[in-house]
């Protein structure tokens, strides 16, 4: 297990590509940063080459930054009405950097930035304090309606408003461990069967025939990391969009 | 991936004697760079050692991203969106104003010939009647030439039939009182005519 080419862990190391220390944290530049930087480099040039021409018949990446657009633009309309589109940068920008740096872990020897639970519960974190700040700011206290549904019996009210805080604590949880362990999980999984494939031709022609099996599972599989990838960052963006639909309109 | 190695480790000597302040994270720095490819460390997504810099960092390009989405890229898809929403819609009420252009030249061509229709229709009309009337006209007149001309023949008749008859009473009264003068002698004429006149006024 100790050879690089076979470690399913080893992609998700982190490595320090240039030192840098502010205040005693240690905030390297390294490949996960590289790869983050990556990932907004590519967004803001397809988006701002896309939308640059502003053409009437939209082009090639035009269409693919309207898509986009309108995409994300029609969940959160979708999902927290027309009100919620004041948080359509948020949305979208949460949008294009998951699916994005997704889609760069797909590409063999990319570092997958949502990988790692940091950066998963880094996002989740930012989308539960804007839910809960902005609810509390535009709704005051009429926003812990959010946990005493209206039409529920007295008697069971502190049993479901219990219930309600529970599922209101866990979904920064869930929503950085659904990300996170997808990526995890699909990028383990692929390199297992890769690593199979590796190991099964070094041991001759036996081997080889032995090999085809995971082979098949890894292009089968990579078909499906790719699916996963977008449908991840779709998970995440919709989840998003019913959290800030519940800061917008809290009564249920 | 030995090319990151390599680069941190050529990194490393420049940095870690200016950094050397900082011994508590220096340690874990090194570890973490060396770590990831050693078996038996930390699980990477879990080394606590990396997240000060992968949240920094994160920070910084997520603000970045959300900087260019909301002041920039936003604005410009959601220009060309409305753009071509208004170019559509004032398109679609261009074709209304010219289909209800076209329904009135329509409608108009429609009258114009409806009217050149009736207008052909009366002066056919007017024609027929004028010539029926020329033709009645010179019929009358002929008729009437004609029955003028009757007339005046029958006139001419009547005149000359006349005449005769008047001159048979003449020879009559003369014959007879030729007649009578040669059987009985001579008679006054004005008893011949009435005798005549009589014999003629009983064989009427």
């Amino acid at each position: 297990m100790a050879d690089v080419r076979t470690d399913p862990i080893h992609q998700f190391g982190i490595h320090k590509l240039v030192d840098i220390n502010i205040d005693g944290y240690d905030v390297s530049f390294t490949n996960s940063s590289l790869f983050m930087i990556l990932t907004l480099a590519a967004i803001a040039l397809v988006l701002l080459w896309g939308s640059s021409s502003r053409a009437v018949v939209p082009g090639r990446a035009q269409s693919v930054a309207e898509l986009s657009y309108e995409f994300v633009a029609n969940t959160l309309r979708n999902a927290a009405g027309e009100s919620g589109m004041r948080f359509m940068p948020l949305v979208f920008s949460l949008f294009m950097f998951v699916l994005t740096a997704n889609i760069f872990g797909m590409v063999p020897y990319f570092f997958t930035v949502t990988s790692h639970i940091i950066v998963t519960a880094a996002l989740a974190l930012l989308v539960i304090f804007t839910v809960t700040i902005y609810g509390f700011y535009k709704n005051g206290t009429h926003f812990l309606k959010l946990f005493v549904p209206s039409g529920v019996p007295m008697a069971i009210v502190p049993l479901v408003t219990l219930i309600e805080i529970i599922s209101f604590l866990s979904r920064p949880l869930s929503l950085a461990v659904r990300l996170f362990a997808n990526m995890l999980a699909g990028h383990i999984t692929l390199k297992v069967f890769a690593g199979f494939v590796v190991t099964l031709t070094s041991l001759g022609a036996f081997g080889f025939l032995g090999a085809l099996l995971p082979l098949i599972m890894v292009v089968a599989l990579t078909a499906l990391e790719f699916l996963v990838a977008f449908l991840q960052a779709y998970v995440f963006t919709i989840l998003t969009c019913m959290y800030l639909n519940d800061a917008l309109h809290p009564g249920h | 991936m030995s090319w990151f190695i390599s680069q941190a480790n050529a990194q490393q000597p420049a940095v870690v004697p200016a950094e050397g302040g900082h011994a508590p994270t220096e340690a874990t720095g090194t570890t973490v760079a060396h770590g990831g490819g050693e078996h038996g460390g930390t699980f990477p997504p879990f080394d606590p050692s990396t997240f000060p810099s992968q949240l920094f960092w994160l920070a910084i390009v997520f603000i970045a991203l959300y900087v260019l989405m909301a002041k920039k890229v936003i604005p410009q898809i959601s220009d060309i969106l409305e753009a071509r929403a208004a170019k559509i819609a004032s398109e679609l009420v261009e074709a209304e104003r010219a289909k209800a252009e076209t329904d009135t030249a329509i409608a108009s061509y429609e009258a114009s010939l409806a009217a050149a229709r009736n207008k052909a229709n009366a002066i056919a009309h007017e024609t027929r009647s004028k010539v029926a009337h020329e033709i009645d006209g010179r019929r009358h007149a002929a008729e009437a030439q004609l029955a003028a001309k009757l007339a005046d023949t029958e006139q001419h008749i009547a005149d000359v039939k006349k005449i005769a008859l008047d001159h048979v009473s003449a020879i009559a009264t003369e014959t007879t009182e030729a007649v009578v003068e040669a059987l009985v002698g001579k008679v006054g004429r004005d008893e011949v005519t009435a005798a005549v006149a009589a014999v003629s006024v009983g064989k009427h």
